[in-house]
């Protein structure tokens, strides 16, 4: 969690001095914490759910939970971080809650299938352009995007909050309620299920480094 | 010769202390498995280019206006400003300071020749031992509570901690107040302790308010890892050790009700 979560700020109040005023009851203290900690909050939220909508509504409804949970904030903790945390929370239940809610639905509506059918990394590889057509950023965001997606919410959160915030597996445990060998476990299964679905790109990258070389 | 496996080599990368100098000296001859950790760091460079919007620099400003009038109201009794930690540092300290008065005054009476010798500090700090032993006998009993507590006799899927819970909830701005008073006095060692001890508190304040079986170990588990129970009865004990030294000798006189009231 490298990014500006510092407490203390050149221009105006520090973070503590803020939460100490919210909680006298100066509602337009907050205003400083929510201003100063959305965008980051925000890009969390995007790279957890995969969507902007779905990001906007993370990022507002851990300030609201922050607000009502102020009381519980140890002052000798960070703002940023905590209020980090509620925010992966609350988009893991999220993540959690679409799924079930995606599956109930398909399994109303759709034909038995095979298990490899029902893979959702292996549709991913069905859907696929060929090798060939995958050159470029772009591409690869969007299969990586892809990915992603197909990840549990578990997998998703534990691989967004490693690899991009820097989080130790102790809070990403934290995150998941779970203890730090399965949480290392999981974020282990992410990187395994994102080669695979990135493994024809990857070949054609090495391929065409290959032939570069020759 | 052997090759390491994937998990072997995400560990390596991850920064896994155990069989790396192994690892490390294989991949130093084998350019299969190399090649294979390259494989697996193109997956981090490729996470590095999903593009996430920028929001824009009035996002915050927006956020505020969306969630401001779902803020609900703080409403702060007239007292409840005396409980923010500066006031209630003030409000102890006023406290102990009445106490002095009223205690000076029924246990050792004016001294010969009607100058009152007090020693604020040490009735204060005396005050202070009191109620941290008071408070940390109350986290004993709920870390006792869940460090005992048998979740497979429960028989049910889920278990609620819910009282347990609201008690620890309560403890926390207590908590955090305490340590900080031991900060300023520079009692590092007891600042530490109720750092801890705020943890676990937290810990179990945020936790569901019912939990799984897992869950609930997992929570007993880090209790003990901790040793926290251990050091919250070291830490007691050594207070009522204080606390009984700092306990001034047996009254001579009557009380008087002249000081009393002057306090």
């Amino acid at each position: 969690m490298a990014e500006a979560l510092t407490g203390n700020h050149a221009g105006g109040i520090s973070d503590a001095a803020a939460v100490e005023r919210t909680l006298a009851g100066e509602r337009e203290a907050y205003r400083v914490l929510v201003e100063r900690h959305s965008a980051y909050v925000y890009r969390v939220a995007y790279r957890m759910t995969g969507n902007s909508h779905d990001a906007e509504e993370v990022v507002q409804e851990a300030f609201l939970r922050a607000y009502q949970k102020l009381r519980q904030f140890a002052g000798n903790a960070n703002f940023g971080t905590w209020v980090y945390r509620i925010a992966a929370n609350y988009a893991i239940d999220r993540l959690r809650q679409k799924k079930n809610e995606e599956s109930r639905r398909e399994v109303s509506t759709r034909k038995p299938e095979s298990d490899t059918e029902a893979d959702p990394l292996s549709q991913i590889r069905d859907r696929a352009p060929n090798p060939e057509r995958l050159a470029g950023s772009a591409q690869l965001a969007t299969k990586m995007q892809q990915a992603l997606q197909a990840l549990t919410p578990a997998e998703r959160t534990a691989i967004v909050m490693r690899h991009w915030d820097g989080c130790g597996i102790d809070e990403i445990a934290e995150v998941l309620k779970s203890n730090n060998s399965a949480t290392k476990n999981t974020v282990f299964r992410a990187v395994q299920k994102l080669r695979q679905a990135l493994k024809p790109f990857a070949e054609s990258r090495g391929a065409a480094r290959a032939v570069a070389e020759s | 010769m052997k090759h390491t496996n994937e998990e072997e080599l995400f560990a390596y990368r991850e920064g896994e202390m155990k069989g790396r100098e192994t690892i490390a000296a294989h991949l130093r001859e084998c350019g299969e498995c190399r090649a294979e950790l390259e494989r697996m760091e193109e997956v981090f460079q490729a996470l590095n280019v999903l593009p996430v919007p920028d929001p824009g620099e009035e996002y915050g400003t927006r956020v505020w206006r969306q969630i401001a009038n779902r803020l609900p109201e703080r409403r702060m009794n007239w007292w409840a400003g005396f409980f923010m930690p500066r006031r209630l540092m003030a409000l102890v300290a006023a406290a102990a300071l009445l106490i002095l008065a009223f205690y000076v005054g029924r246990k050792t009476g004016p001294k010969a020749g009607g100058e009152e010798t007090v020693d604020a500090s040490k009735v204060r700090e005396r005050v202070l031992l009191v109620a941290v032993g008071e408070h940390l006998g109350k986290s004993e009993m709920i870390l006792m509570e869940l460090s005992n507590a048998q979740p497979a006799e429960a028989g049910k899927s889920l278990i609620n901690i819910s009282t347990t819970q609201k008690r620890a909830e309560d403890l926390v701005e207590e908590n955090r107040l305490y340590r900080q008073t031991a900060l300023n006095g520079g009692d590092n060692a007891m600042a530490s302790t109720l750092d801890e001890l705020q943890r676990v508190l937290l810990d179990v304040a945020n936790s569901p308010a019912e939990v799984t079986a897992a869950q609930f170990e997992s929570i007993q588990k880090r209790i003990a890892a901790q040793g926290i129970l251990l050091k919250v009865r070291v830490v007691r004990q050594e207070l009522r050790t204080q606390e009984a030294g700092s306990r001034p000798a047996p009254a001579q006189n009557d009380s008087t009700a002249k000081v009393r009231n002057k306090a």
